[in-house]
């Protein structure tokens, strides 16, 4: 009996085999996505959506929206192909970690960045409190829009030094040893050569950060003081600040509209982009700086780069652990200076706190959350990848659409939650759903270059040694893809963790994750929410970065890029 | 022992089997030779049971083998890329079918210590495979296919990642390893000299079916076909055209390289289209003739030198026309020749 459930499960004709794999993946998809996004259409294309205050309103925020990631990108640029060159091109000690660090933070949650710029430049931040004599309008004091400007640059800068850098370092320099011996300076040789050749993998960089930039939520919501309406932010208003669900389903179908046009440019100009110009190993490329000018150039970067990077990063631990600021309502003398009373706080329920439970209480929720998300996108990657890995005709039709979460932003899958599964907001259920939608096109892209690299003559070997498919799996492919599995285990759960613009929409206040918390502590008043802000923040990112180490140690080395 | 009946298989419309019916006898080696693409491997896998059949069955002791997923049947498959598990070490590689039978741990060793020593790896358990040449990989994939002591062996291609000296020494080991361990045994490849070699039988197997069947000697003495006689390079195919009779069975084929007489098995016709077979070492030296015979006379290849290569004992004389002899004293290049020779009738 035993052995002809086997045989019938070898014997399972292709069709059949393909179906089950999609089944579960599939069904998670229709349900999550494209059942909400249907709605979320629905609710656009209607009469009563479509009124010129709507349309007028929308255009408005679109616009305000381009203009701020045109900005963004632009400043990106500004500090991004210096470096590229600097990283690219010249050796100097600390190298490594200076590649390192401008990689951190595109992988840091929205609230930690957020968190940090706050932390140093903000309003509350050590410059405004440390330094108080300083001038209003010094750039200790940027305004809001130019913190956020900022912090969108320090979030894409490595975006620019990756893609313009690995054209860079695979470019002949003979290229520019032969402009230079023909008279060019540093100014010809950028404008007449080195930016012409460059020019469509700076292209295909530029949307890629534009793209970032103009689907960007949590560092505006919290370092624009809700006084900059995004996209984004507009939606997340018009869904929990002024309700108008149709209002908010038309901004994110404009919002969805954007991003796959400029998703579709931006792969044009990636593929034509690596058509490179005699390629080389890059070795050959990289020298130590010589001339005073070079030397100049290698010093001011690499300071500039640092204390960039390195300042929000530091102060946002550094300012959790002092005390610069009253606490609210407190009187008499403040104890300023060095305190573990953000962390210890953290442990207690307070009356008059924003929560009703103790704020530890939300990062244990994040990291239950997180768990469940594991579970889920691992649960539906799995069998994803496993088809992907060895594509069919279906595969090429599957493929783009099961990465089209990847294109719709946060806070629109949080609205199409609502819309879909309001009657199940009070469950605590949908937060992990949510983060699987986010999860799940990077754990497939994780787990499918493992499974394709498993040659089919390994299981059929083992087949052919007695084992059977399960015995395959568990002895096979489960052992080799336990790296791979790790790895996408790993970027769920950092997913999850740092996923703000849906769980904002969706958590219940009495259920909130970390970056909800943090969100929540910023917006009151007083030094002790912002210092237990500062301190979850820290603790976000400590666990971010933890994992951060985590996938980088078990990725494949030369898996795929999203 | 192993029965294959009428297996049928296409790939998109394209045939790659056609009636394919053959048996495998206890201890035998039947060796599947063939060029590339000739289905050759197809049919080891379907017998394996990693593919199915469009038609036919695999019998094994007269039991149909066609509701039996492949980790049931109990034969073993060597890969030509070896398909080692790399996260196993030697032994574990090894040991693996015999976990998978749940042999108990204490034979499991026995089995994997002599399993090792049968392909002369004695003492490499520890060793990672990723980390051993491929000769070593191909022993290891040897011994990890003898040790659960399969009821068939199959072997598909598996010396063709080898670079020629290490496939000799394997070549050897295997069939002494065939011949005692007396496990019927498959062994795929398109080259002759291994399937020689090793097997009791060969089959030839070309455009979708089994053209010639038959122990190496046999087939190597008669290879009935011009494309037998081509692919295992017995030498010249002479295409030419019957032109007279001579006893019952013997006729007169006039060609462009002169008039032969053969003896033929089958009944001819006046103006049917022959193949013969001039093999090159049939040539007669005695009479190695500098073109003084004529052109008429019958037996005789005609034709000039277009190069002639040294090779030990005796000279590879190539023609113009693409044929070919040996010959003890070498002609110059350019001058036209007229040799004695031997030819076979070809189908």
């Amino acid at each position: 009996m035993e052995n002809r459930t086997k045989n019938l499960r070898a014997s399972l004709p292709p069709w059949l085999k393909r179906f089950l794999l999609w089944l579960l993946p599939l069904s998670f998809l229709t349900i999550s996505f494209f059942f909400p996004l249907s709605k979320i259409l629905a609710l656009t294309f209607n009469v009563n959506t479509l009124t010129t205050d709507n349309l007028q309103l929308a255009f408005r925020v679109l616009a305000f929206t381009f203009y701020q990631a045109t900005l963004s990108t632009f400043l990106t640029l500004l500090l991004g192909l210096p470096s590229a060159y600097l990283l690219a091109r010249y050796d100097f000690h600390g190298k490594a970690f200076l590649r390192a660090l401008t990689a951190v933070p595109f992988m840091l949650p929205t609230v930690v960045v957020a968190s940090s710029f706050s932390a140093i430049f903000g309003a509350r931040g050590l410059f405004s409190l440390l330094f108080p004599f300083l001038p209003e309008s010094s750039i200790f004091h940027p305004s809001p829009f130019t913190l956020i400007l900022l912090a969108h640059v320090f979030y894409n800068t490595t975006i620019i030094i990756r893609v313009v850098g690995n054209a860079l370092s695979s470019l002949d320099p003979k290229i520019e040893q032969a402009a230079r011996s023909l008279g060019a300076d540093s100014f010809r040789l950028w404008w007449n050569i080195l930016l012409p050749v460059l020019r469509p993998s700076i292209l295909a960089a530029s949307l890629l950060v534009f793209l970032f930039d103009f689907t960007s939520f949590g560092v505006i919501l919290l370092l624009g003081e809700s006084r900059f309406s995004t996209l984004e932010v507009e939606i997340y208003l018009r869904v929990l600040k002024l309700p108008n669900l149709s209002l908010a389903a038309l901004l994110s179908v404009i919002q969805l509209f954007c991003t796959l046009i400029f998703s579709i440019l931006y792969a044009r100009f990636a593929s034509r982009s690596t058509i490179q110009v005699s390629p080389r190993s890059s070795k050959s490329n990289i020298r130590k700086p010589k001339t005073l000018r070079e030397k100049i150039f290698v010093a001011t970067f690499i300071f500039l780069l640092s204390s960039f990077f390195l300042l929000p990063l530091s102060a946002l631990p550094f300012r959790s652990l002092f005390r610069l600021e009253a606490d609210r309502g407190q009187r008499g003398e403040v104890q300023y200076g060095f305190t573990t009373d953000y962390y210890t706080e953290l442990f207690v329920n307070r009356r008059g706190s924003v929560f009703y439970v103790p704020p530890v209480q939300a990062a244990l929720n994040s990291l239950g959350y997180a768990a469940a998300t594991v579970a889920l996108s691992l649960l539906f990657g799995f069998p994803a990848a496993l088809a992907l890995a060895k594509p069919t005709r279906l595969e090429k039709i599957l493929d783009p659409l099961i990465m089209l979460p990847l294109g719709s932003s946060a806070v629109m899958l949080g609205l199409g939650f609502i819309i879909s599964f309001g009657v199940w907001l009070a469950s605590p259920l949908l937060v992990p759903f949510a983060h699987t939608l986010v999860a799940l096109p990077f754990v497939i892209r994780t787990l499918q270059p493992a499974l394709a690299s498993i040659p089919q003559r390994l299981r059929q070997a083992a087949s052919t040694l007695g084992a059977s498919p399960f015995e395959v799996w568990k002895n096979i492919d489960l052992p080799i893809l336990r790296r791979a599995t790790i790895a996408a285990g790993t970027f769920a759960f950092t997913i999850s963790l740092g996923e703000f613009g849906a769980t904002l929409l969706i958590s219940r206040p009495e259920h909130p994750t970390i970056p909800v918390a943090i969100e929540r502590f910023l917006s009151q008043p007083g030094g002790l929410n912002y210092g237990q802000a500062m301190a979850m923040a820290t603790i976000l990112m400590a666990l971010t970065i933890g994992s951060i180490l985590l996938i980088e140690k078990f990725r494949l080395p030369n898996s795929g890029e999203f | 022992m192993l029965e294959v009946r009428n297996i049928f298989k296409a790939y998109e419309g394209k045939p790659i089997l056609k009636d394919i019916s053959f048996s495998v006898g206890a201890g035998e080696t039947v060796c599947l030779l063939g060029a590339s693409g000739s289905g050759k491997s197809t049919l080891l896998r379907i017998i394996a049971g990693l593919e199915s059949p469009d038609s036919g069955l695999v019998l094994f002791s007269g039991l149909d083998l066609s509701n039996t997923a492949p980790h049931l049947r109990d034969f073993g498959l060597v890969f030509q890329d070896y398909a080692l598990f790399p996260h196993l070490n030697v032994y574990d590689n090894v040991a693996f079918g015999l976990k998978m039978r749940r042999v108990d741990q204490d034979q499991i060793s026995q089995r994997v210590v002599n399993a090792l020593e049968l392909v002369n790896l004695s003492g490499f358990d520890g060793r990672q495979v990723t980390d051993l040449s491929g000769g070593e990989q191909q022993r290891v994939a040897l011994a990890r296919a003898l040790a659960p002591r399969p009821r068939l062996l199959m072997f598909d291609e598996p010396l063709g990642a080898l670079d020629r000296a290490l496939r000799e020494d394997l070549l050897n080991e295997l069939r002494s390893i065939l011949h005692q361990t007396n496990i019927p045994a498959i062994y795929v490849t398109h080259d002759q000299e291994e399937a020689f070699t090793v097997a009791d039988r060969v089959l030839i197997l070309h455009n979708a079916g089994i053209v010639r069947a038959g122990a190496p000697a046999e087939v190597w003495a008669m290879p009935e076909s011009a494309f037998v006689a081509q692919f295992l390079g017995l030498g010249n195919v002479i295409e030419g055209e019957v032109s007279g009779q001579q006893k019952d069975n013997e006729w007169t084929v006039q060609s462009s390289v002169g008039v032969f007489d053969v003896r033929c098995a089958h009944k001819h016709q006046m103006g049917d289209k022959v193949h013969l077979l001039a093999r090159p070492l049939s040539a007669g030296n005695d009479h190695a003739a500098k073109s003084s015979e004529g052109e008429s006379s019958r037996n005789v290849l005609h034709g000039v030198v277009s190069d002639v290569i040294f090779q030990q004992e005796r000279f590879k004389v190539i023609l113009e026309n693409g044929l070919y002899v040996y010959l003890n004293e070498a002609p110059g290049v350019g001058e036209k020749i007229s040799v004695p020779i031997k030819v076979e009738c070809l189908a």
